[in-house]
């Protein structure tokens, strides 16, 4: 995580905003004049996007805009470049603005690489002088070489992603507006972005980022603003607004798809997360000893059986996990109904963040497992001496 | 520049406003200041819509005038020759290229905005600028094909020694003012709606055909009123006709260009007419730029 400078003026502030769509359902002359006039009503819907948001973003910090699919996030990024002008309510911005374009949207595929970044610049808002004097370090950070005098319909889909990136973030931007198109390029591409990005933190530029990646979201940002069918659920420091956003969208998932009755013979129920002392926590300090009790429900009596759980960062990545088998556990009859099982850590080493905790549970491990996907959450604390997903003691020594 | 100075700069600077109007420049000059602040994007604009169209061809900007020649080439021989239009009208060549050639402007201006928004769309959609920017491209590159045609009138006229006194010559300035109002208007309008509604390019294009017709450019001026009272058309009918933007620059390109004319080949008062249109052509530009701002607000949903 990148310390950022203290806040400067307020160079983002929206008042009230609210967005709605009309969403037609006849869309050709005919349809249109059919349904014209008290008839045509019928053929059209309300849709509110944006919902009375007000925000105040300060300059200098970098505010990950958060969200499930059509929370209006996006919509939210578009009123506040100027894309798109709200039903009611006002935007204010100040600065230059610029945004990264999609795949170079404003690039031409007949012209050449020079053209297309002179072109680019101008829609950014530079003026030609401004554009030759950054020319050659455009050409440098792209890592095009030669290729520019080369029409860009023969570039990779690599080298046109780049020059665009080359071209947006040479704009001197006060803000910039980024909707999810970090995701492309391949990872040496990707890094650097994220380079440039740290780089533009420091200088005191503001970014505005929309994603659906988590883990993206949090290493960016220190905001987080959720946005939940438009309105606006949290505000606040980027951890918590990446727990608002899990709550939102547990909250969603529930709605979408109610609990099945158990079918398989054995099922995790419920995973508990519990301190020293049995009782359940949400945050843990490195170090402490961790208790994950599962709640096993059973149809009838079985035999034999096993069981298992894995923990994972929210970008999906596990860092630990383990099951009786491999514990060297036999486990022996489980009778019908509900039953638990602990898994005892001693310390528990991870770094600082969130974590999901999965469970399986079957008659045989490896067969007709049935899997609690998510089934608890907690966050680690207090371990401000290093980053990544491992909690460690060191020492620097010279 | 460091933190600081940028925000101390960033807190000097007065905030731009979206509302429900659009966005809004904390300056005076409205939108006309700011497009010409952005004149240098609108050149290069022009240039991408003129290099692109003759990329990879092996005689590029030639077809700018291998078109219009060969145009005129069928007109003149199929209309002037075979169907004897040009018996009656000296310089008949002249005659018909000037008015192609101020016809085309017209046309192509309405027809390449009205599809300039849409084929914008990444941009439209990724970035904010003030968006008549992309119909005023598309006029742009027409006029400078225009231009280009303009030279070959020019050249020809002089080959045929058909050019009026220098004098007479001057019309040409406020026949292309009066079609690039119209264009203006016109384009900027249906660049907008065309969004909304994509049959407007279609229905454009036909209407744009039929409208060569509907003037005096393969026909002259003279055989309108004839025609009319034939038909039985009353005397109005012929005014209706005359006050047509497109007709009276017609006229007027043509004073500038076909000397064979004389007072009988043009309707009176033809100066006032033009004022008149001009006018009203200035009206409905306003009038089509307001609509255009207040769709234009949708426009990135829209696509």
């Amino acid at each position: 995580m990148v310390v950022s400078p203290p806040p400067g003026p307020v160079v983002v502030a929206t008042k009230d905003l609210v967005k709605t769509f009309v969403v037609r359902k006849d869309n050709t002359l005919k349809e249109r004049i059919v349904h014209f006039g008290r008839r045509g009503r019928a053929h059209r819907q309300e849709f509110t996007a944006v919902d009375d948001v007000s925000v105040e973003i300060e300059a200098g910090t970098t505010v990950g805009l958060l969200g499930p699919n059509g929370s209006g996030k996006s919509t939210l990024l578009k009123l506040m470049g100027g894309i798109v002008s709200p039903t009611s309510g006002e935007v204010h911005t100040r600065g230059r603005m610029a945004a990264l374009l999609e795949l170079g949207a404003g690039f031409h595929p007949d012209l050449s690489g020079r053209e297309n970044v002179f072109l680019n610049a101008a829609i950014m808002g530079l003026t030609r002088a401004e554009t030759e004097a950054q020319f050659d370090d455009i050409v440098e950070f792209s890592g095009i070489g030669d290729f520019i005098d080369t029409q860009v319909k023969f570039y990779s889909s690599g080298m046109f992603v780049r020059l665009a990136f080359a071209v947006a973030v040479h704009t001197d931007p006060d803000v910039l507006l980024v909707d999810e198109v970090l995701a492309v390029g391949d990872e040496a591409f990707q890094r650097k972005c994220m380079e440039r990005i740290a780089r533009f933190r420091k200088e005191g530029r503001t970014i505005i980022l929309v994603s659906h990646s988590a883990a993206q979201v949090q290493e960016l940002c220190d905001r987080g603003i959720v946005l939940k069918d438009g309105e606006l659920v949290f505000d606040g420091g980027i951890n918590e607004a990446v727990s608002a956003l899990r709550d939102v969208l547990e909250g969603r998932r529930v709605g979408e798809k109610p609990p099945a009755e158990p079918t398989r013979p054995v099922e995790v129920t419920r995973i508990e997360v519990l301190d020293e002392n049995g009782d359940p926590q949400k945050v843990f300090r490195a170090g402490a000893p961790m208790t994950i009790r599962l709640h096993v429900h059973a149809k009838h009596d079985l035999p034999t059986w096993a069981t298992g759980f894995s923990i994972d960062t929210p970008a999906g990545q596990m860092v630990l996990a383990t099951n009786t088998e491999r514990l060297g556990r036999e486990l022996g009859t489980l009778t019908a109904g509900v039953s638990t099982m602990d898994f005892d850590i001693q310390s528990a080493n991870f770094g600082a963040g969130q974590y999901f905790i999965n469970a399986n549970a079957s008659e045989i491990i490896d067969i007709d497992t049935h899997v609690l996907w998510q089934g608890a959450r907690f966050s680690m604390a207090g371990n401000e001496t290093n980053l990544g997903s491992v909690a460690a003691a060191i020492t620097a020594t010279t | 520049m460091n933190t600081s100075e940028r925000f101390a700069r960033l807190a000097d600077l007065p905030f731009t406003t979206t509302d429900a109007r659009g966005l809004t420049r904390p300056m005076r000059g409205g939108k006309i200041r700011e497009i010409f602040d952005r004149r240098g994007l609108l050149g290069l604009l022009v240039r991408r819509d003129l290099q692109a169209r003759y990329r990879d061809s092996v005689l590029g900007f030639l077809w700018t005038l291998i078109r219009p020649v060969v145009q005129f080439l069928m007109y003149y021989l199929v209309l002037g020759q075979f169907l004897r239009a040009a018996e009656g009208i000296p310089q008949f060549a002249i005659f018909l290229f000037a008015g192609l050639t101020i016809y085309s402007f017209f046309a192509e201006m309405v027809y390449g905005a009205t599809t300039s928004v849409l084929s914008n769309a990444g941009l439209v959609k990724k970035i904010y600028l003030p968006r008549e920017i992309f119909p005023l491209a598309s006029i742009g590159a027409a006029a400078f094909m225009f231009l280009v045609q303009v030279v070959v009138l020019l050249a020809g006229a002089i080959l045929f020694q058909a050019l009026p006194s220098p004098v007479q010559m001057l019309w040409f300035f406020p026949a292309v003012l009066l079609i690039l109002v119209y264009g203006l208007a016109f384009g900027i309008l249906l660049s907008a709606l065309n969004v909304y509604l994509r049959d407007v390019q279609y229905v454009t294009d036909v209407v744009m055909m039929l409208a060569m017709w509907g003037s005096p450019i393969v026909y002259s001026w003279t055989m309108v009123g004839p025609a009319f009272a034939q038909l039985g058309l009353p005397e109005w009918a012929l005014e209706v006709y005359t006050n047509n933007p497109i007709t009276l620059a017609v006229l007027a390109f043509r004073q500038a260009f076909w000397g064979a004319g004389t007072p009988a080949d043009y309707p009176p008062d033809l100066a006032l007419r033009m004022l008149v249109a001009g006018v009203i052509g200035v009206v409905v530009l306003v009038i089509s730029h307001r609509v255009f701002s207040r769709l234009q607000g949708n426009f990135a949903q829209e696509m």
